[in-house]
């Protein structure tokens, strides 16, 4: 079944192109993997998804009574707002404390229930976001670079966690990252984005495109090669924080 | 029942701190104090609007205060940085209405009692309107309670949820026209954002979860307003500042009590 087709979408602000003509579908159980430079256009493409922005061109259907599990790249709480994990873990829909207790130990996060989410630490914040998205019994899980400030074996393991969770829920997942070297093996396709989409397929095809190559470079796989590509690569229009 | 001019007093002024301090909270949340203060600065051109047109003071204020936030709301969405215009609005409508006030025919207005209140006024008929009032927005806030906070979290968080967060903003948005058409009579239009804010803050020091956090905004606000008027009853002075001071002071403890032990709530 056909969770989220998006076609021939088009989208910019302040005069910046940030997506040009992307066509993407997503279906059940599907794991995908979003990977691209900063910049190209990856949160504001999940954003689209996930109905917070409307394209200018192009349409994106949910199926009807979809319901998403979605990660934010990061979530300021004001500090004048106090929070506990069990509380936020209910919103917007209560649920039932045992479930919620259970979604915590899934993400790993088992017994944080009554902190206070402003003295989590970043990793633990994630998971418990992620426990959050799995109470929804989503139909797909959409994480946008959901490992931001943790560090390589932080990620790794929240990585494993996705899997293993994925396999608990059957449901998609939607990845957005561009730490492709951790993500990349255990995607199902994977869309090479820069603006416009430059590749996609499974891993195997992706990595020996030539457009794949062109962005990320070979054999780094890592940070270095996303560097060097910000610099000497050319073929985006649009190297700000656009809206990552 | 009622005739005691200071029983009304009180009841308006705990009727409107209540209803206050709840909806203060989300204006601390999502820092919104600024828009409640151009909001209540626009209720001025209200007085002098219902003045000039022969209404309610309170039909007025409510209209005008309704646009001001309206108007804000469309131009946050907009993308673009809203304080400066923020400011132009506020301080353009308060002067506008300042001008106006004086240009009304017949006897000269009293500016006194729209800039700091006139509780002591207060007719049944206005209490009936500040408790309708105030059943009215703890009815819609109390229905719209999970959407509006996940909203203040994430507006992303909202979406994904099937959440429109600017649903959820405009909601709050006419809540607070609401209110400063409401709390204008009992503090004035200058002191409306303070009991909007200042019970809200106060009661941060003490609450673990948003909820504890409404309940003690209320109950602050509710103390502060009998205090307020107590004390101006007593030092014979007026009533809307001197509950603003009550909840001013209230505000201070809580921070110094921020540092002692923690109370297990």
């Amino acid at each position: 079944m056909r969770l989220i087709d998006a076609r021939h979408i088009d989208f910019g602000h302040g005069g910046q192109r940030v997506l040009q003509n992307v066509s993407m579908s997503l279906d059940e159980g599907e794991i995908v993997t979003i990977v691209g430079p900063n910049g190209s256009g990856k949160s504001t493409l999940l954003r689209l998804l996930i109905g917070a922005l409307k394209p200018q061109k192009g349409s994106v259907t949910r199926a009807s009574g979809l319901r998403i599990g979605y990660v934010p790249q990061k979530l300021h709480i004001d500090p004048t707002l106090p929070i506990t994990v069990a509380r936020f873990l209910n919103l917007p829909k209560p649920v039932p404390a045992k479930a919620a207790t259970e979604a915590l130990r899934t993400a790993g996060v088992a017994g944080l229930d009554r902190q206070q989410m402003s003295q989590l630490s970043g990793g633990q914040f994630q998971r418990v976001l992620l426990a959050r998205a799995i109470l929804a019994n989503p139909h797909v899980l959409m994480l946008d670079e959901a490992t931001q400030g943790l560090d390589q074996p932080g990620s790794a393991a929240f990585y494993r966690q996705i899997a293993a969770v994925r396999q608990d829920l059957g449901c998609a997942v939607l990845m957005v990252s561009h730490e492709l070297h951790v993500v990349m093996s255990a995607s199902d396709r994977v869309i090479c984005l820069n603006g416009h989409i430059c590749c996609e397929g499974t891993p195997e095809v992706v990595t020996a495109a030539p457009a794949y190559r062109e962005l990320f470079g070979t054999g780094t796989g890592g940070a270095l090669a996303l560097y060097r590509h910000d610099h000497d690569h050319d073929h985006s229009h649009h190297h700000h924080e656009a809206a990552e | 029942m009622l005739d005691d001019f200071l029983l009304r007093a009180a009841l308006a002024a705990v009727g409107t701190a209540v209803a206050a301090g709840l909806l203060g909270c989300f204006v601390v949340w999502r820092r919104m104090a600024y828009f409640g203060d151009a909001t209540a600065h626009a209720a001025v051109l209200g007085v002098a609007l219902a003045l000039l047109f022969g209404t309610s003071i309170t039909l007025g204020v409510g209209i005008v205060a309704l646009c001001m936030a309206v108007l804000i709301h469309s131009l946050s969405g907009q993308g673009v940085a809203v304080d400066t215009i923020l400011g132009v609005l506020a301080h353009g409508a308060l002067a506008l209405g300042l001008v106006a006030v004086t240009l009304v025919p017949g006897q000269r207005i009293d500016l006194d009692a729209y800039l700091f209140g006139d509780v002591l006024s207060v007719t049944r008929a206005d209490l009936a309107v500040i408790w309708g009032g105030g059943v009215l927005l703890v009815g819609v806030l109390w229905w719209h309670w999970s959407a509006m906070l996940t909203a203040t979290l994430n507006p992303d968080l909202a979406h994904a949820a099937g959440i429109n967060p600017r649903r959820q903003q405009l909601i709050l948005t006419v809540l607070v026209a609401a209110v400063v058409a409401v709390a204008i009579k009992v503090v004035g239009a200058l002191l409306i954002t303070a009991l909007l804010i200042i019970p809200a803050a106060s009661a941060r020091s003490f609450a673990s979860t948003p909820e504890r956090m409404a309940f003690f905004a209320m109950a602050i606000g509710a103390l502060s307003a009998l205090g307020g008027l107590r004390l101006a009853v007593h030092f014979d002075t007026q009533v809307g500042p001197s509950i603003i001071c009550v909840a001013v002071l209230i505000f201070a403890v809580s921070r110094v009590g921020k540092y002692l032990p923690r109370l297990p709530v």
